[in-house]
């Protein structure tokens, strides 16, 4: 028998009627746990999008508060959000959207001291890296590979995108193909380079897609593949990537044993 | 000898290094990249001693940081 409400069989019917998901995929989505790490341009639409699915377990972690140059693409905050915190903004857009999921706020920038907490505090299925910065990626990478759990990571600059996906042993994590931290402003930021606000909608999405499927268990995850996007050449790429057998951290043989609090690039503590 | 760079076809006149073909290929910011060669990473100190060969696939795969704010 169901446990859906006729409200939910109604609300999810686009779901339920699709022969990989069913009633019994909708079930699993409701008992879903995603933690979404930042709420800017990737995780604003995959956080709105995780919770239109009836994902029934939402995190979101984020220090920052919402700015007037968030909205060019940060769509779970609004004009009238502007100074709130970013959690709170969209904790109030996502009970607005589906009153079926339980949104847990962390008003917090991830650490090594915070990570692994946050991450078992609801036992949470899989991660969204939605950060901006290379200290936050390599911290989300090591706990999740630390805490065995899957995540998406992806990034986002001018108009190109990237994603992949960590499922532990199955495939390589981020430090098999980006052994270690580019030095400070090396490589430029959203904020030094700009973005189109839509690339965030786009990589977003696909990283809620993977979150989706593997909850569902249904089709092939991006484990052991990059995908590159060019909005102006509008051009996919899906290359595959091994397991790297020196890896730090995923690896036999591991160098990393203990999370590591990288230096925040001088561009991002501007402002706080 | 051809290769295939990032899905693209490179034509160039004799085999080169990595180094070099970074160069060639016009590779942004050569110092950050990862190489992967025919599906295998190469790491930075192996850039000198490595040489592509015909029909060789190569991806040049870049640091992409951006997202939140």
């Amino acid at each position: 028998m169901s446990s859906l409400t006729n409200e939910q069989i109604e609300r999810y019917s686009r779901h339920i009627i699709l022969d990989k998901v069913g009633g019994k995929g909708q079930e699993k989505l409701l008992g879903g746990k995603v933690l979404v790490i930042g709420t800017g341009g990737l995780g604003a639409p995959a956080a709105m999008y995780l919770a239109a699915a009836g994902v029934g377990t939402i995190g979101l972690v984020d220090f920052d508060v919402v700015d007037l140059s968030n909205l060019q693409r940060q769509i779970i905050h609004q004009t009238k959000d502007v100074g709130k915190a970013k959690v709170q903004s969209g904790q109030e857009t996502i009970a607005a959207m589906n009153s079926d999921v339980e949104v847990h706020t962390y008003n917090e920038m991830v650490t090594s001291k915070n990570i692994r907490d946050i991450i078992r505090d609801q036992d949470y299925d899989f991660i969204i890296d939605g950060t901006d910065n290379f200290p936050a990626k390599f911290l989300i990478n090591d706990a999740c590979v630390f805490e065995k759990k899957p995540f998406s990571h992806a990034g986002i600059i001018r108009f190109q995108g990237q994603l992949m996906t960590y499922v532990p042993g199955k495939g390589p994590c981020y430090r098999c193909v980006f052994p270690t931290m580019p030095p400070k402003d090396a490589v430029p930021t959203c904020r030094q380079a700009g973005v189109l606000g839509v690339m965030g909608g786009v990589i977003g999405t696909l990283q809620a897609t993977e979150a989706l499927k593997y909850i569902l268990g249904i089709g092939d995850l991006l484990t052991g593949y990059l995908l590159t996007y060019d909005a102006l050449t509008m051009t996919f790429r899906k290359i595959k990537i091994p397991r790297n057998p020196n890896c730090g951290i995923c690896s036999d043989h591991p160098t990393i044993t203990e999370l590591i609090d990288y230096e925040q690039p001088a561009c991002d503590l501007r402002h706080h | 000898m051809k290769l295939t760079v990032n899905g693209k076809e490179l034509t160039i006149e004799k085999s080169i290094n990595l180094k070099d073909l970074l160069v060639v290929a016009k590779a942004e910011q050569p110092d950050y990249v990862t190489v992967e060669l025919n599906g295998e990473f190469v790491d930075h100190s192996g850039f000198e001693s490595t040489f592509v060969k015909d029909g060789d696939k190569v991806e040049f795969l870049y640091f992409m940081g951006g997202g939140a704010r």
